[in-house]
């Protein structure tokens, strides 16, 4: 589903999800070991992603990269729990909530 | 200590004699009789921002937008001659909500070539003129043209739309003033993809005004979102404003922004470093024109290391102008004294290539992350002011424009009582 260059990262096809609502509800159901391990493997892949992508105008990609990009918005979901927060939740936001109700499709 | 002038007064309050420096009076928020005289002196007669034109783009392209603080529901529709409108959304007939989809209370967005009602089948075309009435042969001497839809004053300022249940209202850019008119000519209509949000928030809407209109909380509340070096740091030097501007009703905080670029990339987390992205927004600046130079509003005090510039436009719209081109919009309605629905929406200049794209959601995701500790002091800070153990609060001069906000719907609810006499 994605790239061949970015084979290795097929087994996290989970994180290829279409909207930020889905990328939220999975970072808050992933316990802190799968979200590493997911970071981890994933991270180096972000500045090659990017370099990859920016060969294609990204209103109109193919699916593959298409795939590419979405996984990397679920990198950037988990890069605040990896780098920040060590949890999943943002600190001290207790039962607030903000509802992402409009986002850019690609 | 001192990084940043303040003006010759002294402090920037005291440059306006009639904000005053003592505390205040926090019943305005926790009070069920001011909340009512709110709505009516307030949000009754001023120029509330509901949109942007972008939302309405072509002929019969409508939405609806909710407004329980003044018990109506309206509808945005751009008509055959190009004019965007909006009326309340009901029947003439009896009463009936016009448009909306399978629950009345939410909004809704669309494209028609008129308006029918679900009760009795009336038609209204896209300018709110009535142009069918069901067995029109049953009424008694209907004139379809004296049941055309109930009209709102509805202006346009730089892209935004405006309406005003008062039809006396003097016009919007009298009404938005010096503070509108150094906005404009900013490339808004450039800023075209959106992230939208929306939460309902257990508080008084002013006391979430009052979070986003001081960055005095910045460097406590949010300082596990920075390095830890960096975090320290920035609570070391706390906050100052580069400059304030209060044009009564409206005010303005222009404030630093040293992270987009930072001038050290160890300041910022990983993922900042490889998408060059983060609170501040994407570093790199768009490819438009309209940001070098800014409007003389923008930056006013024409800093080299300002970030963003928050323009608080009266009673419930805020408007902030990022440095790396883009700009974000916060509305607050209330829908009951201790509750509102807090919206924001991001505008970026619409991403290229996926790493432009990229930059634009960790910036959204950013945002979030902020608002959502932004959010959870409210209700907290709800129900102690609820208690009335303490009911006078000392805010400082980096809290200029909570005073301003406090004080101004204060004289609206007066002004209003005495014409009442
Ligand atoms: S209420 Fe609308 S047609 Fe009767
Ligand atoms: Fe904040």
């Amino acid at each position: 589903m994605l790239p061949a260059e970015f084979a290795e990262l097929e087994k996290f096809g989970a994180w290829v999800l279409e909207t930020e609502p889905e990328r939220y509800a999975k970072r808050l159901a992933s316990s802190m070991e799968e979200m590493q391990a997911f970071y981890d493997a994933a991270f180096p892949h972000l500045e090659p992603a990017a370099a990859h992508l920016d060969g294609f105008p990204v209103d109109d990609l193919p699916e593959a990269e298409r795939n590419l990009l979405l996984l990397m918005f679920s990198l950037v979901m988990v890069s605040f729990p990896i780098e920040v927060w060590k949890q999943a939740r943002v600190p001290d936001s207790g039962a607030a909530y903000l509802d992402l109700v409009l986002e850019p499709r690609v | 200590m001192a990084f940043f002038p303040k003006p010759a007064a002294g402090s920037w309050t005291e440059q306006y004699p009639e904000l005053g420096t003592a505390p205040v009076n926090y019943e305005d928020s926790i009070d069920p009789a001011y909340y009512e005289a709110e709505r009516e002196a307030v949000f009754r007669r001023t120029w509330l921002n509901i949109g942007r034109i972008e939302q309405v783009p072509r002929v019969g392209n409508y939405f609806t937008k909710e407004l329980a603080v003044v018990d109506t529901s309206l509808v945005v529709v751009r008509g055959k001659d190009k004019q965007i409108r909006a009326f309340h959304n009901i029947c003439r007939h009896r009463g009936n909500k016009l448009v909306w989809n399978d629950y009345p209370g939410e909004e809704v967005k669309g494209t028609c070539r008129q308006f029918t009602c679900k009760y009795h089948a009336w038609r209204y075309n896209l300018e709110g003129e009535l142009t069918f009435v069901q067995q029109e042969g049953e009424f008694f001497d209907l004139d379809k043209a004296d049941f055309g839809l109930k009209a709102v004053r509805c202006e346009i300022w730089e892209g935004f739309i405006f309406v005003n249940l008062d039809p006396d209202a003097r016009p919007l850019a009298e009404y938005l003033g010096e503070m509108g008119k150094g906005v404009e000519g900013y490339p808004f209509h450039e800023m075209t993809e959106v992230f939208g949000y929306k939460a309902e928030v257990g508080s008084n809407w002013k006391l979430f005004i009052d979070a986003f209109a001081e960055f005095y909380h910045a460097p406590v509340l949010h300082q596990k979102q920075a390095t830890k070096e960096e975090a320290e740091k920035l609570l070391g030097f706390g906050f100052e404003a580069l400059h304030y501007e209060v044009t009564t009703p409206h005010g303005m905080v222009s404030a630093w922004g040293g992270m987009s670029p930072p001038k050290d990339p160890s300041m910022v987390k990983p993922i900042e470093r490889v998408l060059r992205s983060g609170l501040f927004g994407p570093w790199d600046r768009p490819d438009i024109e309209g940001l070098e130079p800014l409007p003389p509003g923008v930056n006013p005090a024409r800093h080299r290391a300002w970030g963003v510039d928050s323009f608080h436009f009266f009673p419930n719209f805020m408007l902030l102008v990022w440095a790396p081109g883009w700009y974000l919009t916060y509305h607050y309605w209330p829908t009951a004294v201790d509750r509102h629905i807090f919206e924001a929406k991001l505008y970026f200049v619409p991403a290229k290539t996926g790493r432009q794209r990229l930059a634009q959601e960790l910036a959204a995701v950013t945002f979030k992350e902020y608002a959502l500790q932004d959010a959870n002091t409210l209700e907290a800070t709800q129900t102690m002011l609820k208690s009335r153990a303490v009911t006078d609060f000392p805010l400082n001069d980096q809290e200029i424009l909570l005073r301003h906000l406090h004080k101004v719907v204060g004289d609206h609810v007066k002004e209003h009582a005495n014409a009442a006499g």
